[in-house]
């Protein structure tokens, strides 16, 4: 299995650290991974994206023309890469600031309003968890344990009540996710 | 040793690290900045020295110095920033000293942009700065390999005498891949690979004796002295070309209609490019080239198959690598070319695009 993904949203949103999580997780269960990000003279409130594949197969290019996933947190995003989602693919969008969704009916979409949620667990931080929830519900692309292993890792040393929250938005996402 | 997820850049800094280097100058540019600042946290922490020069002149200048005592040194920068470095790799080949340079090319040329390209292939196969020398190129392609490069680049260094180079580019200094790491090289292996330069580098000298002085230069005012130098210098590049050809075979086959040939980055996409078309019953081989000088012509020649009958070669560049395709095709099938420049980067989907229409040519 190989999904091609991309994340793309405003400078700060916390979209590099979705594709970030996921590679990480996508190696500890031992996949072949690749992270590739936008760079250049960008600041927050910018845009950025990050492509990234996790596949039992040995990767070719770490560049995704065509994604299986989109995970969308702002309108320009779904403009400029909505249209190249594979047939049948998936598309994830934050309706908070996709105010004109996407028209295409050959793709799966779930959305959410990704900014009340996350204002709602604590932070307006904790969006990017909330997504990669919503990924990992949607395709079991990799297993809510790893993901929540990882995190419990990467979070050592960091304030509990961090954590929890962090460890809350995965699980809201994983149910959005399942639908 | 477990895989860790890690950036191109970062990669290469620790490798080198593991392989021995103490000794590390260097001036920040994107995209390598990642490079210079992990070298500029960890060097410290192995009793290393990590210098931020005022200029890439200077670097390069500083690297000459240390590779004259014998110790593993290297130095890194991007394409506007190895250009500045020329002068001085230039010098460090005539006086024949070992050390390694990192080149993660951006869109060039002049101060271009900042974005993934492989412009500087010319610079770096045909020498890059005056004079008749040449540099060891070994092009990775993916972030272990980056990283495993290290020691070879150290090793290939200290063996020739020669400064080797690792021709990666923006894409592969920020893209995270899982790497995982040689065994790290003890101070005592560090310091004994170091005896094998004591005949002819600058070290301290106990009894004071001036007679065992050992002088490091790159100048020769008698042309039949500096004549012979280059003559040496060039005996010393034919056994290079000799030995240390180094190409990655894909999908090679008796079948094959059309042979591509592309490095580094590109390779990648090409790659993409032929899984799609091999799922459609197409049968395209590629020929990689992991050291870019000495180039694999046999290997690209041979790769050549009974039903081969275009070969295809796909550059970051305008078509720099072409010309030493095309000198071992020995026009013996035409050779095309398709690349994207300015720091833009092909698609799988484009390049599919390419060699379909190849196919109904």
């Amino acid at each position: 299995m190989t999904m091609e993904m991309i994340c793309a949203g405003f400078g700060g949103q916390g979209v590099l650290t979705i594709g970030r999580f996921l590679a990480q997780a996508g190696m500890k269960e031992g996949k072949n991974v690749s992270w590739l990000p936008s760079y250049g003279p960008e600041m927050r409130g910018g845009t950025a994206n990050v492509s990234t594949v996790v596949s039992d197969e040995a990767i070719a290019s770490p560049i995704v023309s065509f994604p299986d996933v989109l995970v969308a947190l702002n309108q320009p995003s779904i403009d400029k890469f909505a249209p190249s989602i594979r047939p049948g693919g998936i598309l994830i969008y934050n309706t908070n600031m996709c105010p004109h969704g996407c028209k295409r009916d050959d793709i799966q979409v779930v959305s959410a309003p990704m900014v009340d949620i996350a204002l709602e667990i604590g932070s307006q931080m904790v969006m990017n968890m909330l997504a990669i929830g919503i990924i990992i519900g949607k395709t079991g692309i990799i297993k809510h344990e790893t993901m929540v292993d990882d995190l419990k890792d990467y979070m050592k040393g960091r304030s509990p009540e961090l954590l929890e929250m962090n460890l809350n938005a995965i699980q809201r996402g994983v149910e959005i996710g399942r639908g | 040793m477990a895989k860790i997820l890690m950036k191109g850049n970062e990669a290469i800094a620790e490798a080198a690290i593991r392989s021995g280097c103490r000794l590390y100058f260097a001036y920040p540019i994107t995209p390598q900045s990642e490079l210079i600042e992990y070298m500029a946290r960890m060097m410290p922490k192995v009793n290393g020295t990590f210098l931020q020069a005022e200029s890439e002149v200077s670097a390069i200048n500083m690297v000459y110095g240390a590779a004259g005592c014998g110790k593993r040194v290297m130095t890194s920068s991007s394409s506007p920033g190895i250009s500045l470095k020329a002068e001085g790799i230039s010098y460090i080949a005539g006086a024949q000293l070992p050390c390694v340079i990192i080149n993660v090319q951006r869109g060039g040329p002049g101060l271009g942009d900042i974005q993934p390209a492989q412009g500087d292939y010319f610079q770096a196969t045909k020498g890059g700065g005056h004079g008749d020398y040449r540099l060891i190129v070994l092009a990775p392609s993916s972030v272990q390999e980056f990283a495993d490069m290290a020691s070879e680049a150290f090793d290939l260094a200290d063996k020739y005498r020669t400064p080797v180079m690792i021709l990666a580019d923006g894409m592969l200094g920020q893209m995270m891949e899982p790497v995982e790491f040689k065994p790290t090289l003890t101070d005592e292996e560090i310091e004994k690979l170091g005896e094998q330069h004591t005949s002819w580098c600058i070290h301290p000298n106990q009894d004071g004796d001036l007679k065992h002085h050992h002088e490091i230069n790159s100048l020769e005012i008698d042309p039949l002295v500096l004549e012979q130098h280059v003559i040496n210098l060039y005996k010393k590049y034919a056994e290079i070309e000799k030995n240390e050809q180094r190409h990655e075979e894909y999908n090679i086959s008796d079948d094959n209609e059309i042979l591509c040939v592309a490095w580094g980055t590109a390779s990648r996409v090409v790659k993409s490019a032929i899984n799609e078309l091999k799922a459609q019953g197409k049968s395209i081989g590629m020929i990689r080239p992991i050291n870019v000088w000495p180039y694999p012509y046999e290997a690209v020649a041979k790769a050549i198959g009974p039903k081969v009958k275009k070969v295809y070669v796909f550059e970051l560049n305008t078509g720099q690598m072409l010309d030493d395709v095309k000198i071992a095709v020995e026009g013996k099938v035409p050779v095309k070319f398709w690349g994207k420049v300015g720091g833009v980067v092909f698609t799988p989907a484009e390049i599919k695009e390419k060699l379909e229409e190849c196919f109904k040519e």
